[in-house]
């Protein structure tokens, strides 16, 4: 691999930086891995890095039925935090943030995580109670997050409008100063630089058809748009598409598959220095590194793969928007799009073994799995070359459902992202 | 926005709707003889196809009824609307 660095600018800059290479190969599907990851989003790049790098599995691969990142790895908005109310979740996002600090080194790649601060805005008497309940909650955990009066919201984040004539005025503010967003795609292409550098085969527009199982009914193979794969062990992150490829080997999940959109405006100057999130009006909003204002809307009210939703939730969150930050009402959107996020019934994640011997499975994380890319990749990895789960995972499995184990965030916060 | 027919009302947009989740998940008759797995399979598992789904639709703010509808996941289009209680149409040999 050619390592980054600034020499290395330097060195290329003497030759027109023109010597630089590919940065990961584009192979020939193997017949046979001693693992198989479906889906080259982040969570699946992540995974296929950490059980080459941490647990010595090099002969294995990642499909993708499209390209890297495709899925909503690249169609998301980028918000971090880990202020969730449940131990469980604490230590499951927790993990994954103290991962983000240090995964730009760690893959020598630059993700540009930048830690500006999240900021969930409180316009009720019961966004205030819930809101302090998890300041106090998160303390307990040791995952910082702070209440701010409105004034204090304002000096952090000076375009906010917090005067008393608005329809939903602003009471306060909870702030998690280590939260912040990362870049995206260098997520994905730095998991897969990484990946590749330690051998493993990342193979595009491969898409997985069928899963093959022997007479014990554990799993042997895929069948994929590029040929037979022979494998022992699966692991399946393919996010809105995970109940399609469960059912291919015949395990049901409590999922269901919705559209989520987002939108970003013309780019500006920076005005924007933090991330701003209201669940109550239903708003979230940052400024890219490119000067666009990165705005993320709600999910369409039924199931869908059409990977677009209706313009009038997006409509509805650029009211909210405008009623926040009253300078926005001049911009212009340039762009909006949607992904397709499968939702569990308590808006956790699972992250586990299935029914199936050799399959594993990481799915569930809805409307906000990139912040915990690094984190659900390094447990699925851990699950899958161990054949259980790291005490960080174990909660989230499928039977929680069955022995009334929720881990029902969904009610605590109602917080979508 | 999606038109959505209502089988009472005919067409209308889809604010005026709610969606019910997948359909024809009957209530258990006898819960004393359920299991934790016939529990787990009522209360939580879905289909969630790619492709046809028969799900519940509620006209709320209009006739306020419920309503059965076969969609097709892929391009939100309704291929078919029928009354609650009804089987799922099939259709086979309708040309869809
Ligand atoms: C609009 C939007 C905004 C969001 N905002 C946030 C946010 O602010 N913060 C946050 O934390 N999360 C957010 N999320 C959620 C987050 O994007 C996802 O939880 C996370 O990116 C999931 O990562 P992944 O790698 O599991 O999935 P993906 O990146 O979707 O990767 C799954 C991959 O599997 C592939 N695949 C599917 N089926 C097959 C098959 N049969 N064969 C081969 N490959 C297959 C797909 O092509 C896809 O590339 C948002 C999502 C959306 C859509
Ligand atoms: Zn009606």
């Amino acid at each position: 691999m050619q390592k980054f660095s600034a020499f290395e600018l330097f060195k290329q800059g003497l030759n027109g930086q023109a010597g630089w290479k590919p940065q990961w190969r584009s192979p020939e599907p193997k017949a046979a891995y001693d693992a198989v990851i479906i889906g080259g989003g982040g969570h699946g790049l992540g995974a296929a890095y950490y059980l080459a790098k941490q647990h010595g599995m090099r002969n294995i691969a990642v499909l993708e039925k499209g390209w890297l990142g495709g899925g909503n790895t690249g169609r998301n908005t980028t918000i971090i935090r880990s202020n969730y109310l449940f131990n469980e979740s604490a230590g499951l996002y927790d993990h994954s943030v103290k991962l983000w600090e240090g995964l730009s080194q760690e893959l020598n790649y630059n993700v540009m995580f930048s830690q500006r601060g999240v900021m969930m805005l409180a316009h009720t008497v019961h966004d205030v109670q819930v809101f302090k309940r998890h300041v106090h909650a998160n303390r307990a955990n040791g995952v910082d997050n702070d209440w701010l009066s409105p004034e204090e919201a304002k000096a952090f984040c000076p375009p906010l409008n917090i005067s008393d004539n608005m329809r939903y005025p602003i009471l306060g503010a909870a702030l998690q100063r280590r939260g912040g967003t990362a870049r995206h795609d260098a997520v994905a292409w730095g998991y897969a630089r990484a990946a590749d550098d330690l051998g493993v085969d990342i193979i595009e527009n491969c898409e997985v058809t069928g899963i093959v199982r022997n007479a014990a009914g554990a799993v042997e193979a895929v069948q994929t748009t590029r040929g037979l794969i022979k494998t022992p062990k699966i692991g399946v992150s393919a996010a809105g598409h995970t109940s399609v490829v469960l059912g291919m080997a015949g395990v049901r999940l409590p999922l269901e598959s919705y559209p989520l959109q987002a939108l970003v405006s013309e780019p500006i100057k920076p005005v924007f220095p933090c991330v701003v999130m209201s669940n109550t009006i239903h708003a979230y909003i940052s400024q890219s590194d490119k000067g666009e204002l990165v705005i993320g809307a709600g999910t369409d009210i039924y199931t869908s793969y059409t990977q677009r939703g209706g313009l009038h939730i997006s409509q509805h969150t650029l009211e909210a928007i405008c009623e926040l930050f009253p300078a926005f009402r001049r911009m212009r959107m340039l762009r909006n799009w949607g992904g397709i996020v499968d939702v569990t019934p308590d808006r956790s994640p699972i992250v586990a073994k299935t029914p199936v011997p050799g399959l594993y499975v990481n799915c569930g994380w809805g409307t906000g799995g990139f912040k915990a890319t690094p984190g659900a990749a390094h447990t699925l990895a851990w699950t899958i070359a161990k054949d259980e789960p790291h005490p960080i995972n174990a909660p989230f499995t499928i039977e929680r459902f069955r022995d009334g184990h929720l881990i029902d965030e969904a009610a605590a916060a109602a917080v979508a992202h | 926005m999606l038109l959505i027919t209502c089988p009472h009302c005919g067409p209308r947009p889809e604010l005026e709707f709610t969606h019910g989740g997948e359909a024809h998940i009957a209530r258990p008759e006898n819960p004393a003889a359920m299991n934790a797995e016939d529990w787990t399979e009522y209360l939580y598992m879905r289909a969630n196809p790619k492709g046809l789904h028969a799900e519940r639709w509620r006209h709320l703010h209009g006739c306020a009824r419920f309503f059965n509808a076969l969609r097709d996941t892929t391009t939100d289009q309704f291929v078919a609307t029928y009354a609650t209680g009804q089987p799922r149409p099939d259709l086979k040999g309708a040309g869809q």
